[in-house]
């Protein structure tokens, strides 16, 4: 062959190297993430001690009379992701088991979009149906619920949940080899014996990894809680009065006018922190769950 | 266990089966329920607020008068720029992964920290955007701030279904190219990457779908609730025609619009708020539509 | 003739699995050799070697010499992409890209730099041609290769392969995901071609090995255990392992 190559070791070397910058670009975002965070962060602990931080019951930068109890942040947090699990772990679950097991293939097909369309609605659309339509609702039911309640977006959260367990737990489930279920099938066990006590467990590490990206999830979700659980911070675990959550705060402070360098500007990055830290160990665990499961089946 | 015993186990397992595929069948369909009376109550709250004029009126004190044309300029602004920014990057990195990453400690890590910045909650893109760009880099609450913050967000999303696209490319293809004598790259741009086109929209039209919604790190770096001009234009009359001068205007989207009607008090603003959510239901809708299009047709047409 | 490949004391291992073991064996130039023996005996591993098709195998490494021209393909003097310029490689399963029939052909020059339209379009008719598929693909060239037949397919490879004018073919079990007419139609072909390249065929179908090669190599777990003339190894063969797969004793 006669070569009139435009083919070059130096071109080669180049665009492998920007294929790797873009990659690092990756690391870059996390590290631009963590040094902005711990920048500010250090800022604010100047001026707050970490054990109050941690400690105190208050969480009022706004007023004169200032508090930095981030407890009752976490509080808020903590009661609208457990709400949000309560309502979509067994929903998610008994949704991926059905469509794993029970349904026909075709149903999967039509069924499983559909479901995921739900993890599709923007987040301020869902803080409009908790605000004004399930709080509404729920008030019919429970009359001292207030306008703004950790209960209903909690319930509307867990909603926007499901198809995050139902979908990559079908995963899981569907990946467990038909082998499996052959050996319990021809001892005669029914689908449901086969489903709970072959295809579970042995999905489970995939499982468990979606329950913790959806609990990443609920923890992390801002626009439904900051339209519907109101802006009062408080360390309750009562679902019926006006609460706010972490990411919530953070919204509350960005719509206001508040000048960089100030502590209510430095509170941000600190309570950002404080939640980065915790999804980022949730989004490590559930990585490595997936990867364990994967190494298993795949 | 006697015979008895065994025959009614039976019965109960077999009922307790029964019973399962009834309670999932319902399940099912609860949740399915529930999206259809969320598009139902949306579309009742805010479907006699949809005109023309809607579309084309700036938002107003009065909710009669109100529209949303900041606000989709807005969007169309920021979309342009984050798939602008983040498509050409994240398909870069997601090939370095797939095709040319050794199996070391830095491609590990590079793994490890997409995952997770795959779950970083959307708010704390909007911290980092707020530090980053706003101030580090003075670049201001402006179309680009946020254009760039949001590439950020998608940016994983991408590199991860580019990686799963190619990933779904048969080795015999990269085999077929290496035996004729092309070089990685070779290989990689003229058969791989054709191969893996399809899935790479496909998962670009889903992470761009999800954008169009963010709310909250746009809020962050300081898109403003109320806004009533729109970003200099980028095709003018004058000479040299393309102008880049609103990419460092201030600017508002739809979701924030949405959110700033939800948090007022007066009922007439929820009504517009319902309307902009079906503009902003609708396209993000249109947008999954189009992907699993492009997903079912290519599964179909291209089988080796 | 001369020796267009010498390989000298040739080990070859996935991560701590030795696939081949000291192997020595030449190979003459404008040639067909064949080289049988049960799956798994590393036949295939052997031809992935000498077009370094074993370097896309991140746990693969190898020991030992292999000489093509009387250079040693994995000394440093070789560049990869050099190689495979000059020796081609047909698979297993018939693998075209998935664009039009004409584009598989072109790809080849293309990515060395030719652009002459005219010059393409000759050497497209040209390798069609002897890879005996000319007539049946004339008029839809631009029709997507994925339509073709198995059979066509295949030719198809082995047309774009002989494109790019290589001096030596590997074929890798050519025919095993082929009928017995495609097959009779690409055995044909090689003996067609065999006075302008050196060909090595690594099968498992031993007729298609008696009927096609002037030498023929018997591997088994991973070592070469007899080589000679073809008609030698199949009449009279010196191993009696060799004698016991031949005749069918294990296989």
């Amino acid at each position: 062959m006669i070569l009139l190559r435009s083919r070059s070791l130096v071109r080669e070397k180049c665009v492998e190297g920007a294929l790797f910058l873009s990659a690092l670009l990756s690391i870059f975002t996390t590290l631009g993430i963590i040094s902005i965070l711990i920048f500010e962060t250090y800022e604010f602990f100047k001026k707050v001690s970490i054990f109050d931080f941690l400690t105190d019951r208050q969480w009022t930068p706004m007023f004169v009379d200032k508090h930095f109890g981030i407890l009752s942040l976490f509080a808020g947090t903590f009661l609208t992701t457990l709400i949000a699990m309560v309502v979509a772990i067994p929903i998610g679950l008994i949704c991926a088991v059905f469509l794993s097991e029970y349904a026909s293939n075709r149903m999967r097909t039509y069924v499983k979009p559909i479901l995921e369309i739900l993890a599709a609605v923007p987040t301020v659309v869902y803080g409009y149906f908790a605000l004004l339509f399930v709080t509404p609702l729920l008030q019919k039911l429970i009359p001292d619920l207030a306008g703004f309640n950790a209960l209903s977006p909690g319930i509307v959260m867990g909603i926007m949940i499901i198809p995050i367990i139902s979908s990559l737990s079908e995963d899981a489930m569907h990946a467990v080899p038909m082998s499996l279920r052959e050996g319990a099938y021809a001892l005669g066990a029914t689908r449901l014996q086969v489903a709970l006590r072959v295809v579970l467990p042995a999905a489970l590490s995939g499982i468990t990894a979606s329950l913790i990206l959806g609990i990443s999830r609920a923890i992390g979700e801002t626009m439904i809680v900051a339209v519907a659980a109101g802006q009062q911070p408080r360390l309750t675990l009562n679902p019926l009065v006006p609460i706010e959550t972490v990411t919530a705060y953070i919204v509350q402070v960005s719509l206001g006018d508040t000048p960089a360098g100030t502590i209510e500007y430095q509170t941000i990055f600190a309570t950002g922190m404080s939640l980065f830290g915790v999804t980022f160990l949730l989004n490590i665990l559930s990585y490595k769950l997936k990867k364990k499961f994967r190494e298993a089946y795949e | 266990m006697n015979e008895k015993q065994r025959v009614n186990r039976k019965k109960l397992n077999k009922s307790l089966d029964k019973l399962f595929l009834i309670l999932g069948f319902s399940v099912t369909l609860l949740a399915l329920g529930i999206l259809l009376t969320l598009i139902l109550d949306i579309v009742q709250d805010g479907w006699g607020r949809l005109n023309l004029d809607f579309l084309t009126h700036f938002p107003s004190r009065k909710p009669q008068e109100a529209g949303i044309l900041s606000a989709w300029v807005g969007t169309l602004w920021i979309m342009t720029l984050t798939s602008v920014i983040a498509f050409p990057l994240g398909v870069m990195a997601g090939i370095y992964l797939e095709e040319y990453a050794p199996q070391n400690r830095i491609t590990n890590l590079i793994e490890i920290n997409i995952a997770n910045l795959a779950g970083v909650p959307s708010i704390i893109y909007g911290l980092l955007g707020l530090g980053l760009f706003v101030r580090f880099m003075h670049m201001g609450r402006s179309v680009i701030s946020g254009g760039a913050t949001l590439a950020l967000l998608i940016l994983p999303m991408i590199i991860l279904s580019t990686r799963e696209a190619l990933r779904a490319v048969p080795f015999s293809i990269r085999e077929a190219a290496y035996a004729i004598g092309a070089t990685k790259w070779q290989t990689v741009r003229h058969q791989v990457l054709p191969s893996a086109l399809p899935g790479i929209m496909t998962g670009t039209i889903l992470a761009m779908s999800r954008a169009i919604g963010e709310t909250a790190p746009l809020i962050m770096i300081g898109a403003l609730t109320y806004i009533a001009f729109l970003p200099a234009p980028p095709l003018q009359s004058q000479f040299p025609f393309l102008h880049l001068n609103g990419l460092f205007d201030p600017f508002t989207v739809l979701p924030i619009q949405i959110f700033n009607w939800v948090s007022r008090p007066q009922k007439g603003f929820f009504e517009d708020a319902a309307a902009g959510i079906i503009i902003l239901l609708g396209i993000a809708f249109l947008m999954n539509a189009v992907a699993i299009f492009l997903r079912t047709r290519y599964q179909k047409k291209i089988r080796w | 003739m001369s020796d267009e490949f010498q390989i000298k004391n040739l080990n070859a291992f996935y991560g701590s699995k030795q696939a081949l073991k000291n192997i020595n064996l030449d190979i003459s130039e404008k040639t067909i050799t064949a080289l049988i023996g049960p799956s798994g005996c590393g036949k295939s591993t052997f031809i992935r070697c000498l077009n370094r098709m074993n370097d896309l195998v991140k746990s693969f490494h190898l020991e030992g010499d292999i000489l093509y021209q009387g250079t040693d393909l994995y000394s440093g003097k070789w560049d990869v992409i050099d190689i495979r310029d000059k020796i081609g490689m047909v698979f297993q399963k018939p693998n075209p890209f998935p664009k039009s029939i004409r584009e598989n052909i072109t790809f080849g020059l293309k990515i060395r730099g030719m652009k002459d339209r005219n010059i393409l379009e000759h050497i497209t008719e040209q390798s069609l041609k002897k890879a005996a598929i000319w007539d049946e693909v004339k008029d839809r060239l631009n029709d997507h290769a994925l339509s073709l037949s198995g059979g066509q397919q295949q030719r198809l490879c082995i047309a774009r392969t002989l494109a790019v004018q290589p001096q030596v073919i590997l074929f890798d079990e050519p025919c095993s995901a082929l009928d017995p007419i495609s097959t009779a139609k690409i055995e044909e072909l090689m003996l067609e071609i065999k006075k302008d390249f050196t060909i090595i065929i690594v099968t498992h179908n031993m007729q298609q090995a008696a009927r096609v090669s002037d030498q023929s190599g018997f591997f088994l777990l991973g070592e070469l255990i007899e080589m000679g003339k073809t008609q030698d190894i199949f009449t009279n063969p010196h191993d009696k392992r060799t004698e016991d797969y031949i005749t069918g004793r294990f296989g």
